[in-house]
């Protein structure tokens, strides 16, 4: 982690209707840190991390991804992230290679460095001699690695993850944080969301959602000495329920 | 019986919460008759016609007379010759060139048989077809008035070989058609529809697991879908006759009852349909493939099945529309009644039978 | 009588299977967890005992009633919510608990009381249509609706799954409750930490069971020594106890690792260790083990089998 923000945002407000979605929220995260993001159904988070990729529009306050405007150059950020979720994820009919193929061509990527790039992640992952499998029929924790692999394809500066161990068994759940980890080496900055707040406590900063407003913010361990709570989970349902 | 009620309940909100099926509905049904309607009615007005009038008598006036006076047609000029014939088609105003021979009312008179020839603009067979019926008919009454007699032995000769239509059926067609199209559509593609989108939100597997018998599950979810069907039957008639002028002849509670089978038959159909589809693109799709198409081409609807390839005939032989228009056309043109659409009934009843025996089998009490 | 006797269960897709030979017994009136990740079959076998899917191999009864032969029965007495909403949403949240209470030929007020708790929660927007309600209230909403006609049996296939932590935790109150009406509860569940909260677990991975007992039971059968290990270095710690000569596994559980090892370490030494790797702030602790860490034992030596 260095201490160059990579993500700044300011009293970002996101109003639909007369309901406050996102209230004044104010944060920042350095290169290479991995936020977990956090609030209960509903919170808000989903309508943050749109803005943060560029999707949807603040209604007021400054926003900056990579160094570019969400509002002006929305476009040049969805160059610079990566995005995985639970929901959008590889094209099961699809074999492993050609999803690279596919992605990397969307991303703008050069022949040759789709070749080396697929080689390079599939090699790590150990699935390099599976490349040619359609995806259907693989384990779900694979398809997940796979994701994540691709998501971060292009080297891009910001990785959103958003549920991404959903429903995987409690081994790839953990060797899926390792590629995070080694992400984050990498100086990629991760934002993650989870429902295992276990999972948060693998994180260098969490934040805490409560009705559209960040209650806390911190690393996990001064969070949790502040709130005199022993996890993560009981600071979580410390908040959440206030 | 209060589950099923309460099933039909549900399903009555389902309908009336959703504009879009509301508009599929009531919308279509109406958009139709009157498209259909009014492009066949503007195609035959003020139609320009020739006389080349070789007698100039008494009969031959009057019957120019009826022709021009009845709307339909225009005296566009008269003709002293046959040679400018083909010149004044091809300008293209005049689409009917009407020719009486030498001494017609001598003729009528002496042997009973004189020639009033009929030469239509091809070009457009179509309407070449409707305006030789109309025409037609209008000398065909003519003389019924005149004569009281029912046989005008003249003779057409017109560059299409065309079939004289008594009924003419032809004009009216559409209403009967549009009928059996749009209770096809809405009982079968409506029915199927709603049961895959059970599946597809996957409420289809909390009705699996209560008590509901799936002939509840099936009647109930048919029930709205008989009730809407008959007020577009209903709908459909009365666009026909008021708007239209389309007769009803027959017997209206005939009529009725007919519909009603239709509708049984389209409904089963239909949820034999759904008991294929896994959800509700796929319904959508073999409902317009497998019954709204054929419907329109096969049917009789808009082309002749007699003009059809023998293998085209027979595929027309197992679509229902094609017996249901019959019987309509039977009941509302010729105004007869059982006694000669028993044969057509039987076999849209049995039809009704087998697929309502497929379907309850068919329809699966689990998932797979 | 037993309220469900699952015997040598075998079910496929196509090419994949989904269940491998699953026999196991539940309790009348006791919350039994499947406890498993995706893919684990949970939602299948779930499926074959509510009826709705036909085993391709074996037996299952609910309540002595074959789930084949006697799917009436079952259909009368089990209540069903499903792992994905699916309720109407284009009915409102009144509309779709009288449907289910008078497919079942009973009315909302018979059993009230049975819902009363969860109920009274959404009863505020009893108007509003399903579709618009937030997760936690689609979640309230469907339990009531399964609830409604009194099941002797519930099946709740995966209701806490995408469900933040704090909602989770009110439903699993809600359950207890249950329990103590009589109903006997079958959950299926991908989190680990709440197969504590049942009376009875069946651990699942691919289609095959890994272990059928009570939390404490499983508990009391791991066979290592546990330690919570703390650095500073969270990433760099795992990967160093890997490197350590007594580690069986090393996988992060929170804020610190933990390390299974063949027998009892003297803490000097992993210290010393670690020391040595230039880790600072080092704390090693003997732990118990929880679910999840005998969960992945199982799984391991499944995989060396």
């Amino acid at each position: 982690m260095t201490n160059e923000n990579i993500i700044e945002v300011e009293n970002l407000v996101k109003k639909f209707g007369k309901f406050t979605a996102n209230d004044r929220l104010t944060f920042q995260v350095k290169k290479g840190e991995i936020l977990g993001f956090l609030g209960a159904n509903g919170a808000g988070k989903t309508t943050a991390i749109k803005i943060l990729c560029g999707i949807s529009a603040p209604t007021s306050g400054k926003v900056s991804v990579a160094g570019f405007d969400a509002v002006k150059h929305p476009e040049k950020i969805k160059q610079n992230i990566g995005y995985m979720s639970q929901k959008f994820s590889l094209y099961d009919d699809l074999t492993i290679r050609e999803n690279f193929r596919l992605f990397g061509g969307i991303y703008g990527l050069s022949r040759k460095s789709i070749r080396q790039r697929t080689e390079e992640l599939l090699k790590r992952l150990e699935l390099y001699e599976y490349r040619n499998r359609i995806l259907e029929a693989l384990p779900l924790g694979w398809k997940q690695k796979l994701a994540f692999s691709v998501a971060i394809m292009h080297h891009p500066q910001v990785v959103f993850l958003d549920e991404p161990t959903s429903g995987v068994d409690p081994v790839t759940r953990r060797q899926f944080w390792e590629l995070i980890y080694e992400a984050s080496e990498e100086g990629k900055t991760i934002f993650v969301t989870t429902h295992y707040m276990d999972e948060a406590e693998y994180c260098d900063t969490v934040s805490m959602m409560v009705a559209g407003q960040i209650r806390a913010f911190g690393e996990p361990r001064e969070l949790k000495t502040e709130y005199g709570v022993k996890s993560v989970n009981d600071l979580f349902i410390k908040l959440a329920r206030n | 019986m209060k589950r099923f009620l309460a099933f039909v309940k549900k399903e009555i909100q389902h309908i009336f919460r959703d504009t879009r099926t509301m508009l599929i509905l009531f919308g279509i049904p109406i958009a139709q008759i009157l498209i259909f309607g009014y492009v066949i009615k503007n195609d035959i007005k003020d139609v320009d016609i020739a006389v080349y009038d070789q007698s100039k008598d008494e009969y031959t006036r009057q019957i120019t007379n009826k022709l021009t006076s009845s709307g339909y047609f225009i005296l566009n000029r008269e003709l002293d010759n046959m040679k400018n014939i083909d010149r004044i088609f091809k300008e293209g105003e005049v689409k009917l060139v009407v020719v009486y021979e030498n001494n017609f009312s001598k003729k009528l008179h002496a042997e009973n048989n004189a020639t009033v020839q009929l030469i239509a603009d091809a070009s457009d067979p179509n309407r070449a077809n409707l305006i030789t019926n109309y025409s037609g008919a209008i000398i065909h009454d003519f003389v019924k008035d005149e004569f009281h007699i029912d046989q005008l032995p003249y003779q057409i000769n017109s560059k299409v070989r065309m079939l004289y239509n008594q009924n003419l059926a032809s004009v009216f067609m559409f209403v009967p058609g549009t009928m059996a199209l749009i209770l096809m559509l809405v009982s079968a593609m409506m029915t199927s529809i709603s049961i895959a989108r059970e599946k597809e939100l996957g409420t289809m597997e909390n009705l699996l697991v209560s008590p509901l018998r799936p002939a509840q599950i099936v009647v109930g979810k048919v029930t709205p879908y008989v009730l809407l069907s008959i007020i577009n039957a209903i709908t459909i008639l009365v666009l026909g006759v008021f708007v239209f002028g389309l007769p009803i002849r027959g017997s209206l509670t005939l009529l009725m009852l007919e519909s009603v089978l239709f509708i049984t038959l389209s409904l089963s159909l239909g949820i034999l349909i759904s008991t294929m589809s896994p959800n509700q693109q796929v319904a959508m799709f073999i409902s317009l493939f497998a019954l709204m198409l054929p419907t329109l081409l096969l049917s009789g609807f808009i082309f002749p099945i007699e003009n059809m390839p023998k293998l085209l005939q027979w595929l027309s032989a197992i679509m229902p529309p094609k017996y249901f228009i019959t019987i309509l056309k039977n009941i509302m043109l010729k105004g007869t009644g059982m006694a000669f659409v028993w044969k057509e009934t039987l076999i849209l009843g049995g039809m009704t039978a087998v697929f309502i025996i497929l379907s309850v089998k068919k329809f699966k009490l689990r998932l797979e | 009588m037993k309220a469900a006797e699952i015997h040598n269960i075998h079910k496929s897709y196509d090419e994949v299977k989904a269940l491998g030979g699953i026999s196991m017994q539940v309790e009348k009136g006791e919350i039994f967890g499947l406890i498993g990740p995706d893919g684990a079959g949970k939602t299948s076998l779930i499926r074959i005992l509510t009826t709705l899917l036909y085993p391709d191999q074996g037996q299952a009864s609910i309540f002595g009633m074959d789930t084949i032969r006697d799917f009436k029965g079952i259909r009368k007495i089990a209540g069903y919510m499903p792992g994905r909403f699916s309720l109407y949403q284009d009915l409102s949240v009144e509309e779709n608990l009288n449907f289910y209470a008078s497919i079942f030929g009973t009315t909302v007020s018979e059993n009230y009381h049975l819902i009363k708790d969860i109920y009274q929660q959404i009863e505020p927007f009893k108007k509003r249509l399903a579709g618009r309600l937030s997760g936690g209230m689609k979640q309230k909403l469907a339990l009531s609706c399964a609830l409604i006609h009194k099941p002797d049996i519930l099946f709740l296939d995966e209701p806490t799954t995408g469900v933040d932590a704090v909602s989770r935790k009110e439903f699993w109150e809600i359950l207890k409750n249950l329990e103590e009406v009589g109903i006997t509860i079958i959950v299926s569940t991908p989190y680990m930490d709440e197969a504590e909260l049942c009376d009875r677990v069946a651990l699942m991975q691919e289609g095959q069971l890994l272990d059928v007992d009570t939390p404490a039971n499983i508990i009391g059968k791991y066979d290592h020594e546990l330690y919570a290990v703390e650095s500073r270095e969270l990433h760099q710690l795992i990967k160093d106890l890997r490197s350590f000569d007594k580690t069986v596994s090393a996988f992060p559980f929170g804020d610190t690792v933990h390390l299974a090892t063949q027998e009892k370490l003297r803490r000097k030494e992993l210290q010393k260790f670690l020391e040595e790797k230039g880790h600072e702030g080092i704390a090693v602790q003997s732990i118990e083990p929880g679910i999840e860490d005998c969960f992945m034992n199982l799984m391991r030596k499944q995989n060396d089998e």
